[in-house]
């Protein structure tokens, strides 16, 4: 069989295990759930925004900044959202099926373990993707049609924001041939938890001015792409926002990002193919 | 033609455990060989390292010529694991399509049909993994491994779950495979399942092979039972040979023979005694 037909029959295989767990309805409920919230806030907010008047002397657009934390809100839910999705879609894909004597059948036919693995990826990742994109685009045109605001770019912090989910995916698939299902959840949870706080803490440090805080949030977003590419995403939807309306963003917990652009971009592609490269060279020589 | 599966000093340690200490073996085409052993004893750490599961420490394993674990060997084998599971929403044409699609099999719904049958799950066809007996789900594990047409074929208890129907079918699915060519290796804790089938036993024993041979060559001599109008007698020490002369003496002394038995020791005496009696 050639690998490229054994990966389609293998992301299949994932795909229909995907959707028949428990787990993708309640991922399901509750996304439709959290869209009827926004929009209820949405409605709320904008139609009492004529009602907010700011100091005179104090020149910020309302509706900029309205629109840009709530879509910020919602950025941040629908990146957690993807990265339960992405985790418990790939917690037990080795170390977890191996335990269940699910994955010594498909292992022993001649696929081969690293397009098993790349293709357990795609499948995951192809759901995490599109899961992701539906409910960014859903918040937008919420926003957009509740509030008449729209981010200064549409298509880049969704493409962003799949991205970071891709990352915890392959992060998730490469705990899984070391870990144990259990341990491995825990671990991706506590890397996302993690890579949210320096995300704030970098927030705190460049409001304060504080080198070395700027400095380990810098180290962290690198360590843990997911993290820089979300924050950039957020960066992109006021790009253009300027004055007082742009430094209140900034101070977050919304706000921008200080890793940015084409570097963290490359930087999370590079990541992403190691990240698969070591998970592929460890499930080669793992005893199953 | 390179044999089925050749082990030469084959070598398995996990840190300081010796799985493995050097083993050889040969499943030869069309041979069903038969793996025993206490718990303990390596027979799963050898059919994993044939099926590419585990690598060996040292030595080598090849099946059909190809090193165990490359994608020719992978191709020439079918394998069902002691402990094995099949997604439960598959039903079991399902499930046999997908491994037709992974091992590349051209088979198309005939073979899934034939397979089927094979193992007598023909009017479960369409019935889902999870809504199986385990007897069933196993004999579907065994219809799963012999997809593709698989020159050898690795069985780790392929039985345990089954009732003595199952076991029956499994045993004659056996002997009709051996008829096609298929070799097999099982690894089995059913000694008497094993003398039924088997054309060699090897018997693991703290990672070493102690004994192995036919069946027939294993057994021992017990003496030879005579029943006559006196009552059944047992002459220990006869041979076979020794038959045809102890039924004339009887004869000559006047006594009437009714039947004559060759005694063997049993498969099970035979591994108590290469074990030395060592359980789980």
């Amino acid at each position: 069989m050639r690998p490229i037909s054994a990966v389609w029959v293998i992301a299949g295989y994932g795909f229909r295990e995907a959707v028949r767990r428990k787990m993708f309805a309640v991922v399901l409920i509750l996304t439709l759930l959290f869209l009827l919230l926004y929009w209820l806030a949405n409605h709320f907010v904008f139609s009492q925004l004529s009602g907010i008047t700011p100091p005179a002397d104090v020149n910020v657009d309302t509706r900029t900044f309205a629109g840009a934390f709530l879509t910020g809100l919602a950025m941040f839910a629908t990146l957690f959202l993807g990265v339960v999705l992405a985790v418990f879609l790939t917690l037990g894909v080795v170390g977890g099926d191996a335990e269940r004597g699910l994955l010594q059948p498909l292992v022993v036919r001649p696929v081969g373990r690293t397009t098993l693995l790349l293709a357990r990826f795609l499948g995951a990742a192809g759901v995490v993707v599109a899961y992701v994109l539906l409910v960014y685009f859903a918040t937008v045109v919420i926003t957009g049609l509740t509030g008449h605001w729209w981010p200064d770019r549409v298509a880049w912090p969704g493409i962003e924001l799949a991205g970071a989910a891709v990352e915890v995916v392959a992060l998730s698939l490469l705990g899984s041939v070391v870990l144990a299902s259990t341990a491995n959840g825990i671990a991706v949870f506590m890397l996302f938890g993690a890579g949210l706080v320096a995300g704030l803490l970098g927030t705190i440090g460049h409001a304060l001015n504080s080198h070395s805080v700027k400095t380990a949030s810098t180290i962290a977003s690198y360590a843990l792409p997911f993290e820089g590419l979300y924050q950039d995403a957020l960066r992109m939807i006021t790009e253009n926002a300027s004055g007082l309306t742009g430094f209140l963003l900034q101070l977050g917990p919304f706000g921008g990002a200080y890793v940015h652009g084409w570097g963290i971009r490359v930087w999370s592609a590079g990541y992403l193919v190691v990240v698969l490269a070591v998970a592929a060279a460890i499930f080669n020589r793992k005893s199953l | 033609m390179p044999d089925a599966l050749a082990v030469r000093n084959l070598q398995k340690r996990y840190g300081a455990v010796h799985a493995l200490r050097g083993v050889d073996l040969t499943v030869g085409e069309g041979e069903l060989v038969g793996l025993l052993g206490p718990n303990g004893a390596g027979k799963s750490t050898l059919v994993k390292i044939a099926a590419g599961l585990v690598r060996a420490t040292s030595g080598e394993a090849r099946v059909a010529g190809a090193r165990a674990g490359s994608r020719p060997a992978r191709a020439a084998l079918g394998y069902l694991a002691e402990l094995f599971r099949f997604p439960g929403w598959y039903t079991a044409d399902e499930l046999l399509l997908l491994h037709q699609r992974l091992a590349g099999s051209t088979g198309g719904a005939a073979e899934r049909a034939r397979l089927l049958e094979l193992v007598a799950l023909t009017d479960a066809r369409n019935r889902r993994v999870d809504a199986m007996s385990k007897g069933m789900a196993q004999r579907l594990g065994i219809a799963q491994a012999l997809v593709g047409e698989p020159k050898l074929l690795l069985l780790d208890e392929p039985t345990s779950a089954l009732d003595p129907v199952g076991r029956r079918t499994v045993r004659l699915l056996l002997e009709e495979l051996r008829g096609r060519g298929v070799s097999v290796l099982l690894n089995s804790h059913l000694l008497s399942e094993i003398e039924l089938v088997c054309d060699r036993v090897v018997i693991l024993l703290g990672g070493d092979v102690v004994t192995a041979g036919a069946p027939h060559e294993l057994a021992r001599p017990r003496g030879v039972e005579l029943e006559t109008d006196a009552g059944v007698q047992t002459i220990a020490g006869a041979t076979r040979e020794d038959a045809p002369r102890l039924v004339a003496e009887a004869v000559a002394a006047g006594r009437r023979v009714y039947g004559v038995r060759v005694l063997t020791s049993t498969l099970e005496e035979v591994y108590l005694e290469a074990v030395g009696g060592e359980t789980d």
